[in-house]
Order: C-alpha cells, then structure tokens, then sequence
C-alpha cells in the first residue's frame, strides 16, 4: 500500500498544527463558529446531536495492521472504544471533544493517516473498488488512481471552497463496485483496441434529495491527462454551479441545466486549455512510483484444489454457510477474498468495537494479510486470504462476531447513523435495520431470497443510499412522528439505477412488515433463479404496490 | 490595512460608486460594469484604473483590455464563495495579466494562501486579520501537492529532485 515519504509526511503535521491553531481561535472566540465551520469540516469534523463528530479518512478504503490498530486505540482513548465504518470508506467517531481533536489528528499522521477532506465543500476522500488488487476482472488497480486524485486534491487552492461537496470514486473493472454512477465524478478504467489503458469519466451522479445517475463526459482520457481532465471538470463546476440554494448546489444540478451534451463541450474547452499549458500532465514517472507501492502481495504458487478447504466445508456448516456468501474469487490460483461482514443480526451497521480491530490487526499478522480494506456497502474485506487458511481465519473470526454469513443478502443492511447522531435526520434508522436484521435472520430463508440489498437513510440527504437499493428506506419526518418510506428497484452496480418511491410510508413498526410483504410479493413473482432486483425489473413496481397498499 | 507583496501599502485607488462622476485627477477603481459601459473615456484620463469583480460576474469579459488596467480588486461577497480562486486563476493564465490582483471583502486568513496560489498578490485586510497572520498563513503548509499559477515546485516535483540526487550520490 502507499507509504508516506517525508513530503507526506510533512504535510499532515503540519496540517494538524494548522488545525490546533484554528480550535484556538474558535475556543478564544476570535472565530465565529460559522467561521470555524468550513475549516473544520476541511478536517473532518462535524457538530452533531451531542457531540462532535470526527470523520477520519480511510483513502480508497485501504489500512495497514498498524493503521488499524491506532484507530482501536484512537477509539478507546478519545471516544467510548467503537467507530463506525461509513459508505464512504471512512470512520466516524462519534463522541470526541473539540480540545483533543488536534491530538488524535497528530495520533492519525504517526501512521500516516488524516482526516483532511473528510467534510465540507472540497473534494472529499477518494474512493475505490474494496476488491482494487486482488478481482479477478481487474483491468489496473484503482487505488493508483485514487491516489494521484487524493494528493492532486488536497488542500487544491482553487477548489477548496466549491458550491458544495464533491465526490469521485475509481473503478478498475467492468463490474461496479464503487458505486461510480452514483458520485459527481465516477472513473472507470478501460483498455481501447490498442492496448492501452485510459478513463471513461462520468459526470453528475449523485442522491441526496435529487438523484441522478451520472453522464459520460470522457469517453477516453489518456493516462497523463487525467489530472487535467478533473481540473477542467471542477473548474466549470466552481464557476458556474449554483450558490444560491445549497439544495441545487452539486455538480449533478448543473449537468441536468445545461445538459450533458453542453457540460462535455465546456469541459473540452478547459481541457484542451489546460492541456495546452502542459503543466498538469502526469509524468510517467510518477505514475510508475505510486505504483510500486500497489505492486501486489508475493503470492504462492498454489492450486484451486484444496482438500482441506473442502473437507472443512463438508464438516461444518457454519463455514460452509460463510463461504457460500462471504468468500470470493480471486485472480490468483489458490486464494480468495474474504468479506468480514460489519452486520451481525440486530447491531449497528457498520460499527466496530476498538477490541474488534485489534482482535483483527492480529489476524492481518497471523495470516500474513498486508491490509484491510472497508467497503462503501460497511463491511471490511480481506483482499489475499489462501484457501488453505479459510476455515482458521473463520473460526477466528466467529469468536469476533464478525463472521456473520450475510454478505449481499437481506441482513447485509446499510443504514446511515440517522437520528440517534445526526442532527440533519428526520428518523433514527440503526433501529430499523436491527428490526429487519432480525426478522429475516433465518439463514435458510436468506439464502432463498439471494442477493437483496436494503439500503436505509434518515434522511433526505440519503447517507445510507436508499435510492440504489433493491429495497430502499427513507426516514421522514410526518408531524414529528417517524415514518418510513419504501423504494423500489435501485441499484448502485454498473447496472445503476435509481429506486421508484412506491407510495404512502409507514411507522417504525409497519415499515419490518411492509418489507415482508415486497419481499412476500417477489417470491411469488419470481422466476427460476430470478434476483429481486430483476424480478422488480421485469414485472415492474404495480404488483408491489398492488399487495403493500391492498387495504 | 492593504498589503501588497509582503509590505504594507496605501491604497492609491479612489473608490468610485456606478454614476459618481470621476475626478479630474487620479488613481480611480470601477465596478466592471462601469468598465464596461465607459471603458474608453475611462482609459482616456492617463491616470491608473482598477477594476472591481464581483464574485459572480467573470473577469472573462475583460479580456485585452485587461493589460490596460492598474489592477484587477476581486471582491468576495462571502467567504465560502469559492469563484474568486477561479477568477483569479483565469486573469493570470487564460488572459495573461501581470499587474495587481487584489483580493477584497469578507474572506479568512485561512484561504491566504490558497489566493496567493491561484496568483493574487495583494490583500484589503479586515481587522482581525494582521500583517504577521498573512506571513504565517504562507507558510504554515511548507509544500503544496498540484501546480498552479505561483509556479511553486510540486511534492512529486520535488521528489523527483530529491531521488536524482540520492541515485547520483548512490
């Protein structure tokens, strides 16, 4: 993974000196806490409910052993000893105190972390494929990219103070799992006819309260200009995106004002400018640097066979059950990608106790496991597990509770913080994810639901991405009692797609039984080995709102 | 307080209201608007003209005219009104403007150097923001990751350097 040289290095010091200087001024007054805001939420830190909030950036979704042993310790010594994985590949604390911050941020830059570009209308951390390095349909790592975005972004003096926040996310292969059509920039990697690799740039994706599914504004950037495809994007975003209304502010806004087709001809004038000047292409040279640093693991020469995989499987069912959802195919012969699944039945989403990450630093080191990655979908991944070490590794981690058999089924739930945190929800949504957690927590019925993804938020500004669920839950706010409504059909694959609001919602005890009901009425509807969402597609959202609203 | 390049400096330009007639004599700054509508009878006085840019209205419009100016005041309306780093860039690299870009009105000494970057070089300082707030804000963060129109040497430039020479002393 990528290691800090001393420029780096450098540079989150001294950002965190910077910041301990700006939490002086506030606390000595001299910053209005409006002044304050913009810079603290450069560093990634939020005012919630009952406390300040600390984003901490976990760049492409990618940590080190060491890394994640300083975040367990970051979380017991500066919070109450848990943290929350988010879909942006970062963690939230969510209980520190506003004197300390400049401390844990000197902790975070120890291991060669920060929490820069966390928050706040700037290009915010770069997110990538959990698979970058070890799929199978890889075309080039990802994080590459992600990380000539992440320093070509930070602190960008021209566009720290943007309209509004912005996203970009890398993928490395056909197959999405980045979410890519759903950010204001979205990167696939692509081979042309001729060999060579470039990106296919999308523009205008986004949720919130007006989802949009982005645009292609560059069919093929070549790999040395890249940086000034980006520029040139944000420079038209930053000139020309709404600030009057910070409900109209994302770049999505401006691309469905001026259309697609005028978005790609201003972004072509700047990038041809920009191009001209020369002084953004990327030199090779440093292309092939950061590189190194994703050379992959020195992987065995092993076989797919493995009989003592096989045998474990045979003789345990609880492994089998993990295996069948939670361990995936890897490009090397004889290995595999393990999800450590976040998601036991009737928690919390996404969090992770500070003795969990220990517990796991260990294993990284016990089995040889250089990193961890944690998923946009809250769950972390072991990318280069031998299959030999699979049944040992579960066992481990099924004493953690972190081996729940759940990945992409109806209890693999995202579900923002909602209301028992955050000061911008409408209705608490963790307890709603237990609820259905707990209603569909019997394996075998899973199982015959299959791929099933619920995706709740609190609120409008859609978080937990409700609207690229299967089954999508918004929380709202009807006369200040709680109510849930239901989206049908989104996806947030590269089969995206945004998810149709079937009607009326329902209170914290309705919503469990009216997702029984969609999901009733699919089983009924369904084809052989039909997936929900393809169910949904080819019958359409009426029967689900036929049956839901029967009475 | 205006400070110009490092050094404390008197403004020399009479700020003029759109309709207030210009004095005989003397250093005097428009709205672009105004510019715009009395360019000529403007430039025609012989004494120093600056032009004030608001933060929505783009300096685009002034184009080679530019060159004519004693400089350009870009007024931030509010600090999060990030467009003035955009217009700055613009003035220095797209219309190729050497003189004074001045940064005016609500902005914090924390985006000091993010304008300074994108080529302002002079700064119409509120009160709370001091002469020695303006030194440290340029260099508290020593590098900077991407170019931009100071010209200042990129990390991965410096990188560079450094590991040619650690492979020539090798």
């Amino acid at each position: 993974m990528y290691r800090y040289d001393e420029f780096d290095s450098r540079f989150v010091h001294e950002r965190a000196e910077q910041f301990r200087g700006q939490v002086a001024r506030r606390l000595s007054g001299e910053l209005s806490e409006d002044e304050f805001k913009p810079l603290r939420l450069m560093n990634g830190l939020y005012l919630q409910l009952h406390s300040y909030m600390l984003r901490i950036a976990i760049p492409y979704g990618t940590l080190s052993a060491r890394q994640l042993r300083k975040l367990a310790f970051i979380a017991r010594a500066y919070d109450r000893g848990y943290g929350h994985f988010t879909t942006r590949q970062n963690l939230q604390l969510h209980w520190v105190q506003l004197p300390k911050v400049a401390d844990v941020l000197v902790d975070l830059a120890e291991v060669e972390m920060h929490c820069m570009q966390t928050s706040g209308n700037c290009v915010r951390n770069v997110t990538a494929d959990h698979f970058a390095g070890a799929a199978k349909d890889e075309i080039e790592d990802p994080r590459i990219l992600s990380e000539v975005v992440r320093q070509w972004s930070t602190l960008h003096p021209e566009f720290s103070f943007l309209p509004r926040k912005f996203k970009i996310a890398v993928s490395g292969s056909d197959a999405d799992r980045a979410a890519i059509m759903i950010h204001d920039i979205g990167i696939q990697i692509v081979k042309n006819d001729e060999g060579e690799i470039g990106y296919r740039v999308f523009v205008g994706g986004g949720l919130g309260r007006t989802p949009f599914i982005g645009h292609e504004v560059g069919h093929f950037v070549g790999k040395c200009d890249i940086l000034a495809f980006l520029e040139a994007v944000m420079r038209v975003y930053n000139e020309s995106g709404r600030r009057d209304n910070i409900h109209k502010a994302r770049i999505k806004i401006l691309v469905h004002q001026i259309g697609p087709k005028e978005m790609r001809h201003r972004v072509e004038a700047e990038f041809a400018e920009i191009r001209q000047m020369g002084v953004l292409e990327l030199p090779e040279g440093e292309i092939a640097r950061i590189a190194a640093y994703f050379t992959p693991p020195d992987f065995e020469a092993l076989t797919d066979e493995c009989p003592e995989f096989e045998a474990a499987k045979r003789s345990s069912r609880g492994f089998a059950d993990w295996v069948k959802t939670n361990v995936h195919a890897h490009k090397m012969p004889g290995y595999a990608i393990a999800t450590v699944s976040l998601k036991p039945i009737g928690k919390t989403p996404g969090d992770c106790s500070s003795d969990q990450m220990d517990a796991l630093a260990d294993l990284m080191d016990e089995f040889t496991q250089p990193e961890i990655r944690v998923t946009h979908e809250q769950n972390l991944v072991l990318p280069h597990v031998r299959r030999k070490d699979l049944f040992a590794l579960w066992q481990s981690l099924d004493t953690l509770e972190l081996a729940t058999p759940n990945h992409g089924l109806v209890t693999d739930i995202i579900s923002c913080p909602g209301l028992d945190y955050c000061d911008l929800a409408n209705a608490r949504s963790i307890n709603i994810a237990q609820e259905i957690a707990k209603r569909f927590s019997d394996l075998e019925r899973q199982h015959d639901l299959g791929e099933l993804k619920i995706k709740i938020s609190g609120c409008i500004n859609a978080c937990g991405h409700h609207h690229v669920g299967h089954i999508g839950i918004l929380g709202v706010d009807k006369k200040g009692v709680e109510n849930y409504q239901i989206l049908l059909g989104g996806s947030g694959a590269e089969d995206a797609s945004l998810g149709e609001i079937l009607g009326p919602g329902f209170d914290k005890e309705g919503i469990v039984d009216a997702v029984e009901n969609v999901i009733a009425t699919y089983t009924d509807l369904r084809q052989d080995g039909e997936r929900f969402l393809d169910t949904v597609r080819r019958v359409g959202a009426i029967p689900f709102k036929e049956r839901l609203y029967a009475h | 307080m205006l400070i110009k390049r490092g050094r404390i400096v008197d403004d020399p330009f009479l700020a003029l209201a759109d309709g207030e007639p210009a004095p005989q004599s003397g250093a005097i700054l428009v709205s672009l608007k105004r510019f715009g509508a009395e360019k000529d009878a403007l430039l025609a006085r012989g004494f120093p003209l600056a032009v004030r840019v608001a933060a929505g209205e783009s300096p685009q419009s002034l184009s080679d005219d530019v060159h004519k100016l004693a400089a350009v005041v870009l007024l931030v309306g509010y600090f999060k009104d990030g467009r003035a780093f955009s217009w700055a860039r613009l003035i220095r690299t797209r219309l190729g403007y050497k003189g004074e870009i001045r940064i005016s009105g609500h902005f914090l000494k924390d985006q000091i150097a993010f304008f300074s970057r994108v080529g302002a070089d002079a700064f119409d300082l509120s009160e709370n923001i001091s002469p020695e707030d303006v030194d440290l804000a340029l260099k508290e963060i020593s590098n900077v990751y991407q170019p931009s129109v100071d010209g200042r040497r990129t990390i991965p430039e410096l990188r560079g350097r450094m590991n040619e020479r650690r492979r020539l002393a090798s």
